[in-house]
């Protein structure tokens, strides 16, 4: 019987189908797929958090609010309006209301005026931007000073790591609101000495001693946290044999903490610092409102809640927007840290 | 014969555990030769690792060198301080490690990491070593290894993985490359292609490997000369030949009957080695293996037996030789 007679199996097939393949044809099936980083990987969980897209939506709007908007505002925050004191939400002076039957275009204080005369709602963006920048600033600190030292006292180990990390245990134990207060009553005059009589360190004045002696209390005393969660990576990272491995090609002990130890622990130093802001906000807002903050008039949203306490039973919305602001910016900011922390942290990957 | 290019004597290594002091390493010697292929065979704990390690200076603490040299192509290793240590690892002696997996830098793309150990130890710039880079993984055998380049680590398969730390470890073109248990992480077909590649490479750039296993079949092939440890003593040492076809120690022999080979029939059995490694915190006065050895005899119990010396290259350190030559030596008196 011939097997040109028989039926097909199937229809589908041709006697081509059966050559052998080129390498060409072979190539085309093997197509790589792109390679996705780390970054990449992290930022597409990212984006898929729906709250954490919307805390940094508001933390863009604070930022453009806060930097960005005072610039363009009619009234600066320590321009002091005569006859226009504590007005209402929208309400205008008499004399305001006189311009306006002028025919002149008067801009509305939208949260009304203090008991100066001065506009609150370029005060509370005003606040804000400092609030931020001592948030931010510090939260740089911080990480620098943390980082630093969790990494060295966790890559060297053994009484380093010991000696290093009860140093830690003792700042821990320090009552750091007391050590606050000593510290910037001390810290006020040396630095108006400093900024006064030694040219170079005129810009103290303008950032303002109590914003300075902040940041060196910060420096001084809250990167130990920072330095216990690095210290604890380090430990597990170094254990890793990629680091032998760097070691066995000859790195040196600073190459390898900063390239290899560092690198891979840099998903917690970002969710840790994110989430170190709002704390460090916070703080600044208290040690405002007890008075120990900014100078005035330089207003901080902690200064502007603690001025509002005197009149809150007429004017409760003092108190409140910028206690709404600390809330707002402190919630967006730890949420955002939440959702980076979810989408960079690799154990908490899939 | 060519240059001894490693050199260790009497090499005594312990660890100062909480535990107390653990002898890992008890008077190694051994020589090597430009171009030799030397295997290190024992099982876990024998101090086949900890001699590697040594001779990167790169004991783990709390291990310490408390007695012996090691020579290294004219460096006398011991004596080193850390910082001319980092100028010879990497460029005059490298290290494969047993798992592909985690020894390259998960952050780092692969070129990346090439690229340092070429950075770091030449004088190459940034394009140079990208295109030494891109060269290297040509030579070990990885396909499209431009696109490679701009991979992570997690996108490769551990035998590729493998491919890339041969690569890393041959960038500067070593006098020695360490490899310390290659291809145990890996698939069987794997094995035999980085095994190969090894021998290859070390035909085309002409370096000296050392290559530690507890896999016989691994060493067979490639090795000129193999040693043998046991609790962090040499037990026996000899030209591969010489190890396969006449071994003389009872641990050597043991080891031979547990690995199958094509001269196995297929009614018999592979004889495992009875007994547990022994305690290093604890060693025996005398021969480590006396306790597992079927042969112990009650000298073995109490001193360790001197090397004896069967040709130029096989030396064996076991009573059972001291015997046969105590009554050899006994029967001519007679």
């Amino acid at each position: 019987m011939n097997i040109k007679d028989k039926p097909r199996i199937s229809l589908h097939l041709d006697v081509s189908d059966f050559l052998p393949a080129n390498e060409e044809e072979k190539q085309s099936i093997d197509i790589m797929r792109e390679s996705i980083s780390f970054w990449k990987g992290g930022f597409q969980r990212l984006v898929k958090n729906k709250l954490a897209m919307a805390s940094l939506f508001v933390i863009i709007i604070v930022m453009i609010l806060a930097f960005i908007v005072p610039y363009f505002y009619p009234y600066s925050y320590e321009q002091q309006i005569r006859g226009s004191e504590n007005l209402y939400i929208m309400e205008y002076s008499e004399e305001e209301l006189a311009r306006i039957e002028a025919g002149e275009k008067v801009f509305p204080h939208i949260l009304g005026t203090d008991s100066l005369g001065r506009d609150l709602a370029v005060r509370v963006m005003m606040g804000s931007r400092i609030s931020l920048l001592v948030g931010i600033i510090a939260s740089c600190i911080i990480l620098f000073i943390g980082s630093t030292y969790g990494a060295i006292a966790g890559y060297f180990g053994g009484k380093v790591d010991l000696i290093m990390m009860r140093i830690v245990d003792i700042i821990y134990t320090v009552p750091d609101i007391l050590v606050i207060i000593l510290l910037m009553v001390t810290v006020k005059h040396p630095l108006k000495e400093l900024a006064e009589n030694v040219p170079g360190f005129e810009w103290i004045n303008v950032v303002g001693t109590g914003l300075i002696s902040i940041f060196i209390v910060f420096s001084l005393l809250y990167w130990v946290g920072m330095a216990r969660i690095v210290r604890g990576q380090i430990l597990t990272l170094k254990e890793q044999e990629f680091v032998t491995a760097a070691r066995a090609l000859g790195a040196s002990h600073g190459r390898i903490i900063r390239k290899h130890l560092l690198t891979n622990c840099v998903g917690t130093l970002i969710v840790t610092t994110t989430l170190q802001i709002p704390s460090s906000i916070f703080t600044e807002s208290f040690l405002s409102f007890l008075g120990l903050g900014v100078n005035a008039p330089m207003p901080s949203l902690g200064s502007l809640a603690a001025q509002a306490v005197d009149g809150i039973r007429s004017y409760p919305h003092r108190l409140l927007v910028p206690a709404v602001a600390i809330s707002l910016i402190i919630l967006s900011f730890n949420l955002f840290g939440d959702g980076l922390r979810d989408a960079f942290d690799p154990r908490l990957k899939n | 014969m060519s240059d001894v290019l490693l050199d260790i004597k009497n090499l005594r290594l312990s660890f100062f555990t909480p535990a107390g002091e653990v002898k890992a390493l008890n008077d190694v010697t051994f020589k090597m030769h430009e171009g030799d292929v030397l295997g290190i065979v024992g099982e876990s704990g024998s101090g086949k690792s900890v001699t590697a390690y040594s001779i990167m200076g790169l004991v783990p603490f709390p291990g310490k060198i408390i007695g012996g040299t090691i020579d290294f192509n004219g460096h006398r290793i011991n004596d080193m301080t850390e910082k001319q240590m980092r100028d010879i690892r990497g460029n005059e002696v490298s290290i494969i490690f047993q798992d592909p997996m985690t020894s390259l830098n998960p952050v780092y793309t692969i070129g990346n990491q090439i690229r340092e150990v070429i950075l770091l130890h030449t004088d190459m710039n940034k394009e140079q070593a990208n295109e030494r880079a891109l060269e290297l993984l040509t030579l070990v055998g990885i396909n499209e290894p431009e696109k490679r380049l701009n991979q992570y680590p997690h996108e490769l398969s551990g035998g590729m993985r493998q491919r890339v730390m041969i690569a890393i470890a041959l960038a500067c073109e070593p006098k020695l490359l360490i490899a310390d248990e290659p291809t145990t992480a890996l698939d069987v077909t794997i094995q035999a292609q980085i095994i190969e590649l090894m021998m290859e490479l070390k035909e085309k750039i002409n370096m000296s490997i050392i290559i530690i296993t507890h896999d016989l079949g691994v060493v067979a092939n490639m090795c000129d000369k193999i040693v043998v440890m046991y609790g962090g003593k040499i037990v026996e040492t000899g030209t591969s030949d010489e190890i396969f076809y006449s071994p003389r120690h009872e641990y050597t022999k043991g080891l031979l009957r547990s690995v199958p080979n094509l001269n196995t029939k297929s009614h018999e059995k592979l004889v495992p080695i009875e007994g547990t490694p022994l305690d290093m915190l604890n060693p025996p006065a005398g021969c480590p293996f006396a306790p597992r050895c079927d042969k112990c005899m009650k000298i073995c119990l109490r001193e360790m037996p001197e090397y004896s010396k069967l040709s130029d290259t096989h030396e064996c350190a076991c009573w059972l030789l001291q015997k046969e030559a105590f009554e050899a030596a006994a029967g001519g008196e007679n």
